[in-house]
């Protein structure tokens, strides 16, 4: 449960991010970015503050938000597993690939685990196309990806989350 | 004792760390320390031959010996075997990097510095004619901006991001045009939102030769006057943010960006923004409304950015190859380069093979040079060795080629007259098990994922064309043979809606791949089931739509 005092402190980080950027020339983006990267996701309290300090209302922020396939207005997984589902990776038989990852996880694209470890999303590209199929985890793009590999990469997430224990 | 101290080179190309180069550096670092060898590992950019990375060079008396690719499991074998003398005994030994056949038949113009340096010693780009361009532009800035401008237009360089506009001409009319009031400033946008499947030559410029977009970009606004640059990044290439966020920094540092650059009196300044996911910021009007911190919806032209681009204000919005090849062109005069290539596509293109290929990775080679040369010569065939069926060119609002197109030279009017494009140089290859109809479907529903929704023919005609392909297949499972003629008709008006009514080059040539499978793989269209994954995937996309 969020207790008063941590709502205070996401408020007061929030508006700190907020400052920061509001004085470049188009910098709702910016602000999003800085505030998805810290939180992990844009909480929906940010929108107020944003709406603030910009001058703009909360849906046309909401509408920039709601856009974008980066931005997310829900907590995410820990790890964030993107499939490239581009034409160069459909060659080396990706549409299979996301078949078994889907199935190994037991979830589709835009889900969430129910240990919370994983999402899954789809993505337009890695460029990575001289060793598709590809996928990303974070930041970490794996060329040459098949179903084994995969199988032996997310059991290591997995261990790795047992070993440092649930974060937040 | 002295103990000679080995320079090795490794890759931190997105890429190159995709197949586990920072794995083999770790192992390279932690065995030769136990083995009391001295070795400085350079990471540096890619070279480009991505069936080759990791590729790991030593530095030797005859030059970069490479061996490739190389894995953690390799290393202690490498070791043993005498590669820090660059020994030719392993079996992942290659040579002289200079003398690798991919390497050595190219014509590496724009990319003349990838791989070989670190993306991030602006020593190392000064020592390899870096700044040279920058240099001579401010020696014609003394004549005017117009020799500067001259230059690029004597050079015939187009576009290079897939529109193949004259650059030269682009950069005259930001240059004529003027700002709104006089606290107003004109703009370089790079476009780096290279989206299209099978293009990689923007990421390989940027974390290979970042210094060379800045170069560019600076040139750029000394031809026209402008003092603030952007570089519009895909939030897809993390590795690339990484590395031009600090490449930036070095420039500033060492007073390329910045006011009175290198004592000349001229500033110019540049910032890296991120995109978010959406592939049509890749259109230069939609990039320009990110860019403002709205949603990426495409403007309606005229006006053009060069007039009215970025908050209203004159704006050259370049791709990344074409500004990185402004520093060449500048720095060894345009007859240079215009003496590669031919017909009007003068220069060089930074071809990219990709997809079912057995060497896949970036090709530069003066226009001119047909599609089978470049994925039988370098791409060695297919990467399961099964006959091609396909080839995409473009990405993927690029024709599918069928084996008869194949001879076509690489070189924007030759492609034009076959209906195809050449686009951002993507050469994406399938082999026979690929379902054409699978891919003429997949084209619709790319565009109905990625349509900005502004304009009816592209947001709704691509749904109703997903719609049209299934309908289709329904009636070829149920003998309806009528139907399926009907059905077809109806495609093909779709496609000349969605090609004659959108606003811009999304909807209007997504129709480019499906006419491509109407017109060439007939008898595969429809007939050709989609596998049983792709058959589960397709209804599960079909069933969201609804």
């Amino acid at each position: 449960m969020i207790t008063h005092s941590k709502t205070q402190s996401l408020e007061q980080t929030l508006s700190a991010i907020v400052e920061q950027k509001k004085e470049l020339p188009g910098a709702l983006l910016p602000i999003l970015h800085d505030i998805q990267h810290h939180c992990g996701y844009i909480p929906q309290i940010a929108l107020t503050i944003i709406s603030k300090a910009l001058k703009q209302t909360e849906a046309e922020i909401y509408g920039v938000i709601s856009f974008y396939a980066h931005f997310h207005l829900e907590p995410q997984g820990k790890h964030t597993i993107e499939i490239c589902r581009g034409e160069a990776c459909q060659s080396m038989g990706s549409m299979a690939l996301e078949q078994a990852i889907k199935s190994k996880l037991n979830i589709d694209f835009g889900q969430t685990t129910p240990d919370k470890n994983f999402t899954l999303e789809p993505v337009y590209c890695l460029g990575n196309c001289a060793c598709s199929p590809s996928i990303k985890v974070g930041d970490k793009t794996y060329g040459q990806m098949t179903s084994e590999k995969f199988s032996s990469l997310s059991e290591q997430l997995s261990l790795y989350k047992i070993s440092l224990g649930e974060e937040h | 004792m002295t103990t000679r101290i080995t320079t090795l080179y490794l890759p931190i190309d997105t890429t190159a760390l995709s197949m586990g180069a920072d794995e083999v550096a770790k192992a390279i670092e932690f065995q030769t320390t136990a083995n009391q060898q001295a070795v400085k590992i350079i990471r540096n950019g890619s070279r480009g031959l991505f069936f080759l990375e990791p590729m790991l060079e030593v530095e030797t008396a005859q030059g970069r010996v490479a061996y490739g690719p190389v894995s953690i499991d390799d290393v202690e074998s490498l070791l043993a075997q005498g590669m820090l003398n660059g020994a030719p005994s392993h079996p992942l030994y290659l040579g002289l990097t200079e003398s690798i056949p991919y390497l050595a038949k190219q014509q590496r113009l724009t990319f003349q510095r990838a791989g070989i340096i670190d993306p991030l010693s602006i020593e190392s780009y000064i020592k390899h004619q870096g700044f040279n361009g920058l240099s001579n532009a401010l020696t014609l800035l003394a004549q005017g901006r117009q020799s500067i401008v001259d230059e690029i237009k004597a050079s015939g360089l187009r576009g290079r991001g897939g529109a193949a506009f004259p650059t030269g001409i682009k950069w005259q009319t930001v240059l004529d045009a003027k700002v709104s009031s006089p606290e107003q400033k004109k703009y370089i946008v790079c476009n780096a939102d290279e989206g299209d499947s099978g293009t990689f030559s923007d990421r390989l410029l940027m974390e290979a030769d970042p210094f060379s977009l800045l170069e560019g970009m600076i040139i750029a606004g000394l031809a026209v006057g402008a003092t603030q640059g952007y570089i519009y990044l895909r939030s897809e290439y993390p590795q690339a943010h990484k590395i031009l966020e600090q490449a930036v920094a070095l420039a500033y540092q060492h007073q390329y960006l910045g006011d009175n650059i290198q004592g000349s009196d001229q500033n110019f300044d540049i910032e890296v923004r991120l995109g978010a996911g959406a592939y049509i910021c890749g259109e230069e009007t939609a990039l320009l409304e990110s860019l403002e911190g709205k949603r990426g919806l495409v403007r309606a032209k005229p006006p053009l950015p060069a007039i009215e681009g970025l908050f209203g204000q004159p704006t050259i919005v370049n791709n990344v190859i074409s500004l990185a090849t402004v520093p060449t062109i500048l720095a060894k005069g345009a007859q240079y380069y215009q003496d590669y290539g031919v017909g009007r596509s003068r220069g060089t293109l930074a071809f990219q093979l990709a997809g079912n290929i057995k060497q896949g990775g970036l090709v530069e080679l003066a226009f001119g040079t047909s599609l089978a040369e470049i994925v039988n010569d370098f791409g060695a065939g297919t990467y399961t060795g099964k006959p091609m069926k396909a080839i995409q060119v473009g990405g993927p609002l690029g024709a599918y080629l069928p084996e008869q197109q194949w001879h076509t030279p690489l070189d924007y009017e030759a492609f034009s007259a076959i209906g195809a494009v050449l686009g951002h140089g993507g050469i994406v290859v399938f082999d026979h098990s690929v379902s054409m109809t699978e891919q003429a479907r997949f084209a619709m529903e790319f565009c109905a994922v990625e349509s900005c929704g502004k304009c009816t023919p592209c947001r709704i005609g691509s749904t109703r064309g997903v719609e049209v392909i299934d309908k289709m297949l329904a009636a070829h499972q149920q003998g309806q043979a009528t139907t399926q003629a009907e059905l077809n008709t109806l495609l093909v008006d779709l496609c000349d809606t969605m090609e004659d009514g959108s606003l811009c080059a999304m909807g209007g040539m997504t129709p480019n791949p499906v006419n491509s499978v109407l017109n060439h793989f007939a008898d595969d269209f429809i007939t050709d089931q989609p596998s049983k994954h792709v058959e589960t995937l397709l209804k599960a996309s079909a069933k969201e739509q609804h």
